[in-house]
């Protein structure tokens, strides 16, 4: 995390003189000046780090050099929207990438294994800004069925602000979802799938035929479970990844998340910003991994009793 | 000697493999009956086809593998020509097996209860406590302390030993009355390999089941086997029972097998004491396929292959013994 930290600060710091960018064309050079000074931009860089990292510990992530916003608050007014867009596209992801890998495993050779393979082939070679395109043009220009923009309606609940709770709002998830979750299906997919065909292979799911199972709870109680842990790492890892990726997508669908903030900043060079956003999708990152992490604790007996074991 | 029905009667077993352009033929014709009560060892060197016979007979050859028999009969009825239904109520329930490996034996995600409840009741018609009072008589059984602790146990907190008592435990779930036994000690300790050896023995005893023992060991074939089987590139070449095999091998390759017996318990010398190797299975040729290596062959031996013959008490498929020369 501070490693981040360091990074988005050298980056940025270099970027441009915010200055520049606040002031108008009018004002007087004296004004500048001033303004460096209350920004604390004449300080030396090590001191700035410092300040920069207190702050962030604090809670503190400046203010926008633009809007003049605290950070802080515009950050958190936009990541209720990416969230939901990311949560959506893992279960999107999830949900399909792990039924077809496990399709495509388990009826290998046939045309159903070889449909399966086709739609990742699709999936992984089309990159999101065609894909949104593509589904924008089909369900919003060809058939006018699910809006193109926006979050449609949302309902605040506290500071958090949900698409879940109307038409429009869930309306509008699906094409920004199916956009974003879907590079993510295709590595699920293919992963669930080796993964099973793997698992097919091993000892026990022999033996298990030697005892007489049933085929299908070996394939979909033993199997499957077995091949799951990889699975979940992975998109464990990839969650980090669609935050990401929404930049691209929330600009598509011009989607009011932290990612389309992003690029508004970019555009801005508006430094607290961009590195407050940096610094959330980091967190984010070791967040999940840990869940990740926990997750697997829960799944894998091993890795209990190794826990236990070291405790005693 | 064979006057009752036997437990199990394969006639003409062959396995092959399709691939690409040709046929490869693992197993070849194999017969042999397995009586009631009786344990069948089968021996030769790796890659013979030792497994492959074993897995036919409950019908677990993974394609592109595909099984030939003029028949299999398990107490008289046909089972090599089951659909896949009637065949996976065979298995478990008629036939118990059990692998080398009882390191990856055991679904490594459940507990040893899951595993046996979830076997016992797919083979009897008992409910989950019934079945899991009846996993522990099993586990006792199997020579297990503490079994309803052990029914929580995952796999990997139990030693290999351990672990492979399980896995008989599993096979004896609906009290088969034929146990394969596919090398069931090569992955443990040699300490460990005769007790668990005794234990299959015992346990089989008692209920009165058959045993097929598949093993390259011919120290374990000489203290277990009733009979044994020798094969040799997909091939039997030699059965008999096991005092008159062991004393007095008909066939060269079988002497060349007793060349070394090692004590059960010691570390085993491989099967390498005869010069050359087996000819891999796919390999074309008319004759014998122990011609190469053999030490008495003759021009005949070469040209054509011999079949299975009666001498004396066994059979032997050589050409040298069967005219008495070489016995
Ligand atoms: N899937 C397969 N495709 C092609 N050939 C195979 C396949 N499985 C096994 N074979 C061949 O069949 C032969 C017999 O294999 P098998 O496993 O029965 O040997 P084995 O006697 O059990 O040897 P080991 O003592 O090593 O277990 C081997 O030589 C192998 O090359
Ligand atoms: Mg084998």
């Amino acid at each position: 995390m501070t490693a981040v930290g360091a990074i988005a600060f050298v980056l940025f710091h270099y970027v441009g003189d915010p200055v520049e960018m606040m002031v108008g064309v009018e004002d007087s050079a004296e004004m500048r000046v001033e303004l460096r000074e209350r920004l604390g931009l004449n300080d030396p860089a090590p001191v700035q780090f410092i300040r920069f990292i207190g702050d962030v510990a604090t809670g503190n992530l400046g203010v926008s050099y633009r809007t003049r916003q605290p950070v802080a608050e515009l950050i958190f007014s936009r990541l209720p929207a990416t969230l939901e867009l990311v949560f959506c596209a893992t279960i999107f992801a999830l949900g399909t990438g792990i039924p077809l890998g496990v399709a495509a495993a388990l009826y290998r050779g046939r045309w159903t294994g070889y449909l399966a393979d086709l739609t990742t082939l699709v999936g992984i070679s089309m990159p999101t800004f065609m894909t949104g395109t593509l589904l924008i043009f089909l369900f919003a220009v060809t058939f006018p069925i699910l809006p193109s923009f926006g979050r449609g309606e949302v309902v605040k609940i506290g500071w958090w602000t949900t698409g879940f709770l109307t038409v429009s709002g869930l309306k509008s998830l699906i094409l920004p979802s199916v956009t974003l979750g879907l590079f993510q299906l295709t590595m699920i997919m293919r992963l669930m799938r080796g993964e099973m065909l793997e698992t097919l292979r091993s000892d026990f799911i022999k033996f298990q035929h030697a005892r007489g199972l049933s085929t299908r709870r070996i394939h979909f109680r033993h199997a499957l479970r077995n091949s799951l842990m990889p699975v979940i790492t992975v998109s464990g890892m990839q969650f980090g990844a669609l935050l990401a990726f929404s930049i691209v997508t929330e600009s598509v669908f011009q989607w009011p998340g932290v990612g389309l903030l992003f690029v508004q900043s970019v555009n801005n060079v508006d430094v607290p910003v961009m590195a407050a956003y940096l610094m959330i999708v980091a967190a984010f990152f070791v967040t999940i991994n840990l869940v990740v992490d926990l997750l697997y604790y829960y799944i894998d007996p091993r890795l209990k009793s190794g826990l236990q074991g070291r405790r005693a | 000697m064979m006057t009752e029905t036997p437990i199990l009667s394969v006639r003409d077993l062959s396995v092959s493999f399709a691939q690409f352009d040709r046929t490869i033929s693992a197993v070849h014709t194999a017969s042999f009956d397995v009586a009631r009560g009786e344990v069948l060892g089968i021996v030769g060197e790796s890659g013979a086809g030792k497994s492959l016979t074993s897995m036919a007979i409950v019908g677990l050859i993974p394609p592109p593998g595909y099984i030939e028999a003029t028949s299999i009969t398990l107490e008289g009825r046909p089972i090599h020509n089951l659909g896949p239904k009637e065949i996976r109520s065979v298995r478990g329930r008629d036939i118990g097996v059990i692998f080398q490996d009882p390191l990856t034996s055991l679904d490594p995600l459940f507990t040893i209860g899951d595993q046996l409840i979830e076997t016992i009741c797919t083979h009897l018609p008992l409910t989950v406590p019934e079945a899991r009072s009846r996993a522990i008589d099993l586990l006792i059984e199997v020579g297990i302390p503490a079994p309803e602790q052990r029914l929580q146990s995952y796999p990997h907190e139990l030693s290999g030993g351990m672990r492979q008592r399980v896995v008989i435990a599993l096979a004896l779930c609906a009290e088969p009355k034929l146990v394969i036994a596919d090398e069931p000690t090569t992955a443990l300790d040699v300490s460990i390999q005769a007790q668990i050896i005794a234990l299959l023995l015992r346990l089989c005893r008692e209920r009165g089941m058959s045993i097929i023992l598949v093993t390259h060991d011919m120290g374990v074939i000489a203290e277990a086997a009733d009979r044994v089987a020798v094969m040799y590139a997909g091939r039997i070449v030699e059965v008999g029972k096991t005092r008159q095999v062991v004393k007095n091998a008909r066939h060269p390759y079988t002497r060349g097998l007793m060349g070394a017996i090692p004590k059960i318990g010691q570390p085993r010398t491989k099967l390498a004491q005869i010069s050359g190797s087996m000819p891999r299975p796919g390999t074309e040729f008319e004759g014998c396929a122990f011609a190469e290596r053999c030490a008495v062959a003759e021009a005949k031996c070469r040209s054509l292959r011999p079949q299975l013959l009666t001498v004396d008490d066994s059979y032997v498929a050589c050409h040298v013994a069967a005219s008495g020369v070489g016995a």
